[in-house]
C-alpha cells in the first residue's frame, strides 16, 4: 500500500524564473521523509510537484521526472487527478469543508468523485479512516456535526483522515503543525510516526525539532539569495544531518546560526 | 485500491471537465455577443430614421433636427440630477464612513440603499403626485426674484411639472449610487494615512481633507460619472413628472424633453418609420451612456492599478 | 487611591478653551426656540421649522466655537453639521416617498378583489360612477401581478445559468486571459445600459426575428435579462472569489476533477451569497417599467401565456393609469388603484432584499475556522 518516490533532475518555474534547480532524490516507502530549510527556497513547490498540485498555481511548470514506483508522473497521456488520487496531501493549515459535516468531510474523496458506496461500507470507511487518524474517540458522538466546528488541531487530524481515506501510496504534509499549538502539534506528530507503517509520508516543516522527532530521513534545501533558485543541498539519515552534516551550510543552519 | 497504473485514468471524468469549462466560456461569449448584439440590432431597426427624407421624420426637418433638442433636454435633466446629488451623496458617504458610530454605520448603509431599491415608477409617481404639488409655490417665488437669470424665467409652470423637477427626482434616484461607491472608497483609505494626519494633531475635518478626499478623487470622480449614466438613461421619473415641450432655457416652466422620455411616451404607440426613429433615438442614447461608463470604469481601473502598485 | 496623591483639579490644562459638553444641547433649544418664532412670524409649518432650526443650530454652534475655540475647530464643527446634514437630507425623499405611497395605496388596496381582479370590462362608466356617486372602485391588479411574476420568473431562468457560468468562468477560468478581461470590461458597461435601451433592443431583435410588433411577455424577460445578467454575473464572481483557495486544493489533492469541485465544494460553499446576489437581482428587474413598456405592451385581462399576445405588469399598470388613467375626466379611481399597485410592487421589492439578507445570513456556511 504505499510507493517510493523517485524524483530525476527536476526543475521548476514559475513563468520564466527557475524557482528550484536540479533536485534528484529518492524517497523511500514506508517511511517518513522531511524537507527542512529556510523561507522561500522552494521546499513547498518542490512538495507540490510531487502530485501536480502546483499545476493549480498559475504559471507554474517543471521539467525532469518524477518516478512514482517507476512510473512517471509527467509521463504523456498521465492525468493530474490521477496522481492526486494516488498522492494525498494535508495543508498548512486545516481546510475541511465547510458545508460539510465531519462525516461527509471524510468521506469527500469518494463521494466528490461520485463513487456509489453502501452506508455500510462508508460507515466502516469513515471509522477506519478517523481511527487512523487518532480523532475516532474524540468525534464519534458528532459525526452529523460540521467540521468547522472542532479545534484547529482536530481539525488538521480530520484533513488527515480525508486524505488516508482515499486510501493513496503516498502522503504529503506541508507544514502540518506550523498553525496548530503545541498539544496539537504533538497529536499530530504521534500520527504520523504510525503513519508510517502502513503510508510513504513526505513532511516540509520549519520546526528543525520537528524534523528530527519524526523523520527517518531529512533534505536540506537552501537559497543562495534572492531571485536565485532553491536548491536541494543535502539528503540523508535524519541523525546524519542533525549530528554530523558534511556540508557547512547544513551544520549553519541546523545549529540555528542563520535562517 | 490496488496499485492502477497512472495512464489509466478515466475518460468520461476528463470529458466532464472539457464540457464544464466550455459551457462556462460559452456562456461567457454569450454576454459579449449580447452586448455586440445590442448595438447591432439597434443600428439595423435605425437605419430607416437615418435614410429616409427628412420630410417624414416627426417635426419635418430631419432625424438630426428632431433629436439635438431632446439631448439637450436630457443632458439639463442629468446635470441637475448631478448638481444636487453629488455634494448630498459625499456627505452621506463620509457621514457613514467616517462619522456615524461604528455599530450603526451598516445599518445605515442599508437605509440609503434602500432608496435604490425603490422601482423608479414610484419614484416618478411620487414626484408627479407630491413634490410637484409641493415645490411649485417656490418656483413662482423663483420667478419673481430670480428671473434676471434665464434658468429662472417666468412664467412658473403652475403644476410643478418641470424639468427642475424631473431633475430634483433624478438626483434622488442617483444619490445611492454615488454614495455607495464613494463609501467604498473612502473606507479603503489606508488607515496609516489616516492615523499620520490624527498623529499630527489634525481635527476630524482636517484629517478628511488631507488623507481621506485625496485618496478617494479619482474614486468620486468615476461615480459621480456613474451617476451621470444612470441619470441619462432613466425614463420613469422624466416620463410621469416632465410636462415635456420644446426646448427652453427656463428650468421652471414645462418643456424640454430627453431621450428616455420621449421613447417611453411614444414607443407603445408608434409603428413604422416611427418606431425607427425612436429606435434610433435609443441608438444614441446608447452611445452617450457608453462613453460616459467607459469613461468611469477606465478611471476606475486605472486607479486600481496605481492602488495595487502601492 | 491616586486621587489622594494627585490634587483634584476643577478644569485640566487639556479642556481649556473647549466648549463645554453640554454647547451642543443649549444651541439646539435655543435653534428650535428661535425658529419656531421666526416661523410664526411668517406662517408656521413643521418642514420650515425643522429647515430653519437646522441653519440656526450650525450657524450658532460653528459661530461659538470659532469664538471660544479658534478657526480650525469651527471649521471641523461645520464641516460635521454639513455631513450630517446631508445624511438627514438624503433621508428625507426616502421617509416622503414612502409615507406617500403608504397613505395613497392602503384605500387601494384595502378595496375588495383588487389583488384576485383584472380590469378586464372595467371601462369609465364605472369609474365615473365611483367619482361622482360614490360606488366603490371596480378593478384590480391580479393580471398586473400575474405578469410580472411571470415575466420575472423567466427572466431568472434566463438570468441565473447565463451569469453564474459566466462567473464561474471569470473566476476558476478565467486567470486574467484578454477574454476575460474583455467579459469583465463590458459586463461592467453592461450594467450602465439604460433600462430602456435594454427594451429597444429586446424589441428591434424579436422585430428583426420574428416580426414587426412582436410584444409578448418573453420579450420583456429577455430585456430584463439584459438588465439582470451583469448584476448575476458581478455579485456572484465576489461570491466565488471569496472562497478560500484552500478549500479547491483540499478538493483537488483528493483527486477531485476541476468541475465537481466546482459544483460540490466551491459553489456550495458559496451558494448563500449567490443565491442573496440573486434575488436583489430579482428586487432590481422587478420594478423595471420602460423596458416592458416597450416589450409586452398593455393589457387589461388576464394573459398566462408569456410567449402570446400582450401582457401587464404592475410598473406598467402604474404608469397606465397615471398617464391614461381609465376614465380621463375623473382621474381619482385610477390613481387609487395606481397607488394600491404601487404599495404592492413596493411591498414585493422590500420582502426580496429583506429575503436577500435572511438567505445571505440563514445559509452562510456555519462558523469557519
Amino acid at each position: 500500500m504505499s510507493k517510493r518516490i523517485d524524483v530525476k533532475d527536476l526543475n521548476v518555474y514559475y513563468g520564466n524564473f527557475l524557482a528550484v534547480e536540479d533536485v534528484s532524490i529518492n524517497i523511500e516507502a514506508k517511511s517518513v521523509t522531511a524537507f527542512i530549510g529556510p523561507s522561500g527556497c522552494g521546499k513547498s513547490t518542490f512538495l507540490r510537484t510531487l502530485n501536480r498540485m502546483h499545476e493549480v498555481l498559475p504559471g507554474a511548470r517543471v521539467e525532469g521526472e518524477v518516478l512514482l514506483d517507476g512510473d512517471n508522473l509527467y509521463g504523456p497521456g498521465v492525468d493530474p487527478v490521477t496522481v492526486r488520487s494516488q498522492i494525498g496531501m494535508v495543508f498548512q493549515r486545516p481546510n475541511p469543508f465547510p458545508t460539510m459535516s465531519i462525516r461527509d468531510n471524510v468521506l469527500a474523496g469518494v463521494k466528490l468523485n461520485n463513487q456509489k458506496i453502501s452506508k455500510g461500507e462508508a460507515d466502516a470507511l469513515v471509522e477506519r479512516s478517523l481511527q487512523g487518524a487518532n480523532l475516532w474517540n474524540e468525534v464519534k458522538d458528532r459525526l452529523e456535526k460540521p467540521g468547522s466546528g472542532l479545534s484547529g488541531g482536530q481539525q488538521q487530524r480530520l484533513c488527515i483522515a480525508r486524505a488516508i481515506a482515499v486510501e493513496p501510496q503516498v502522503i504529503l504534509m506541508d507544514e502540518p503543525c506550523s498553525a496548530l499549538d503545541p498539544i496539537s502539534t504533538l497529536a499530530v506528530e504521534d500520527l504520523i510516526n504510525e503513519l508510517k507503517d502502513q503510508y510513504t509520508v513526505v513532511i516540509v516543516t520549519h520546526n528543525m525539532q520537528q524534523a528530527a522527532r519524526v523523520s527517518d530521513r531529512t533534505a536540506f534545501f537552501n537559497i543562495a539569495g534572492t531571485g536565485k533558485p532553491g536548491k536541494l543541498i543535502e539528503f540523508a539519515e535524519t541523525s546524519t544531518i542533525f549530528n554530523n552534516p558534511s556540508n557547512k551550510a547544513t551544520e549553519d543552519y541546523v545549529s540555528g546560526r542563520f535562517g | 485500491m490496488t496499485a492502477t497504473s497512472l495512464t489509466s485514468s478515466r475518460g468520461a471524468g476528463r470529458a466532464g471537465d472539457k464540457v464544464f469549462s466550455g459551457a462556462t466560456l460559452a456562456a461567457g461569449c454569450l454576454i459579449l455577443a449580447v452586448l455586440f448584439g445590442v448595438a447591432l440590432f439597434l443600428v439595423i431597426q435605425a437605419i430607416p430614421a437615418f435614410t429616409a427624407p427628412a420630410a417624414d421624420i416627426q417635426g419635418g426637418e430631419g432625424f438630426f433636427a428632431y433629436i439635438w433638442p431632446i439631448v439637450i433636454g436630457t443632458l439639463i435633466a442629468a446635470i441637475i440630477a448631478l448638481v444636487i446629488a453629488t455634494p448630498v451623496a459625499i456627505g452621506v458617504a463620509l457621514f457613514i464612513s467616517h462619522y456615524a458610530p461604528r455599530r450603526l454605520a451598516s445599518g445605515l448603509g442599508y437605509v440609503i440603499d434602500l432608496l435604490a431599491a425603490i422601482p423608479s415608477v414610484i419614484y416618478g409617481a411620487w414626484g408627479a403626485a407630491f413634490l410637484a404639488h409641493q415645490i411649485s409655490p417656490a418656483y413662482g417665488w423663483l420667478a419673481e426674484n430670480m428671473a434676471w437669470l434665464p434658468i429662472f424665467q417666468g412664467p412658473a409652470s403652475a403644476t410643478g411639472k418641470t424639468i427642475l423637477t424631473a431633475g430634483i427626482v433624478l438626483s434622488v434616484m442617483v444619490l445611492p449610487i454615488i454614495t455607495s461607491l464613494s463609501r467604498e472608497i473612502f473606507l479603503q483609505t489606508p488607515k496609516l494615512h489616516e492615523e499620520a494626519a490624527l498623529a499630527l494633531g489634525a481635527t476630524r475635518w482636517e484629517m478628511i481633507k488631507m488623507s481621506v478626499l485625496p485618496f478617494a478623487r479619482p474614486g468620486i470622480i468615476s461615480a459621480i460619472m456613474l451617476g451621470l449614466g444612470r441619470a441619462l438613461g432613466e425614463t420613469m421619473a422624466v416620463a410621469l413628472v416632465l410636462s415635456s415641450g420644446a426646448l427652453t432655457a427656463s428650468l421652471i416652466q414645462s418643456g424640454n424633453q430627453t431621450i428616455a422620455a420621449e421613447i417611453a411616451l411614444n414607443f407603445p404607440e408608434a409603428s413604422g418609420l416611427k418606431v425607427s426613429t425612436l429606435i434610433a433615438a435609443g441608438l444614441i442614447l446608447f452611445v452617450i451612456t457608453l462613453a460616459v461608463n467607459m469613461v468611469a470604469r477606465w478611471i476606475i481601473s486605472r486607479h486600481k492599478e496605481f492602488s495595487g502598485a502601492n | 487611591m491616586t486621587s489622594t496623591l494627585t490634587p483634584v483639579r476643577k478644569r485640566s490644562a487639556l479642556t481649556k478653551g473647549q466648549l463645554p459638553k453640554y454647547a451642543p444641547y443649549v444651541v439646539l433649544a435655543v435653534a428650535l426656540v428661535l425658529g419656531a418664532a421666526i416661523l410664526a412670524l411668517i406662517g408656521f409649518n413643521a418642514f420650515g421649522w425643522g429647515v430653519v432650526s437646522a441653519i440656526l443650530f450650525a450657524a450658532g454652534l460653528v459661530g461659538w466655537s470659532a469664538a471660544v475655540e479658534g478657526s480650525r475647530k469651527a471649521k471641523d464643527k461645520l464641516a460635521t453639521c454639513l455631513v450630517v446634514g446631508s445624511f438627514l437630507i438624503a433621508l428625507l425623499p426616502l421617509i416622503s416617498v414612502i409615507w406617500t405611497v403608504m397613505v395613497n395605496g392602503i384605500p387601494g388596496l384595502i378595496t375588495p378583489g383588487f389583488l384576485g381582479k383584472s380590469m378586464n370590462g372595467v371601462t369609465g362608466v364605472y369609474d365615473n360612477r365611483a367619482a361622482e356617486e360614490g360606488g366603490p372602485v371596480l378593478g384590480g391588479i391580479y393580471h398586473a401581478l400575474l405578469g410580472t411574476v411571470e415575466i420575472t420568473l423567466l427572466a431568472t431562468v434566463i438570468s441565473v445559468p447565463v451569469g453564474l457560468l459566466t462567473a464561474i468562468y471569470l473566476v476558476e477560468y478565467g486567470n486574467d486571459r484578454p477574454v476575460a478581461r474583455a467579459i469583465t470590461f463590458f459586463v461592467d458597461v453592461m450594467t450602465g445600459i439604460p433600462s430602456i435601451v435594454a427594451g429597444l433592443f429586446a424589441a428591434a431583435f424579436f422585430f428583426a426575428v420574428v416580426g414587426p410588433g412582436t410584444k409578448t411577455g418573453a420579450v420583456a424577460a429577455v430585456a430584463l435579462s439584459v438588465l439582470m445578467i451583469p448584476v448575476v454575473v458581478r455579485s456572484s464572481e465576489e461570491m466565488l472569489k471569496i472562497v478560500p483557495n484552500e478549500l479547491r486544493e483540499a478538493s483537488y489533492a483528493l483527486g477531485v476533477r476541476k468541475w465537481r469541485t466546482i459544483l460540490k465544494v466551491v459553489i456550495p460553499t458559496a451558494i448563500s451569497g449567490i443565491a442573496s446576489g440573486v434575488t436583489l437581482a430579482i428586487a432590481r428587474v422587478i420594478g423595471e417599467t420602460a423596458p416592458i413598456l416597450v416589450t409586452a405592451g398593455f393589457a387589461t385581462s388576464i394573459n398566462t401565456n408569456v410567449f402570446g399576445g400582450w401582457m401587464a405588469s404592475l410598473p406598467t399598470f402604474i404608469y397606465t393609469q397615471i398617464l391614461n388613467p381609465t376614465s380621463p375626466s375623473n382621474p381619482d379611481p385610477s390613481s387609487q388603484r395606481a397607488w394600491g399597485a404601487a404599495l404592492v410592487l413596493i411591498v414585493l421589492v422590500m420582502l426580496l432584499n429583506l429575503g436577500a439578507r435572511l438567505i445571505a445570513r440563514v445559509f452562510a456556511p456555519k462558523a469557519g475556522r
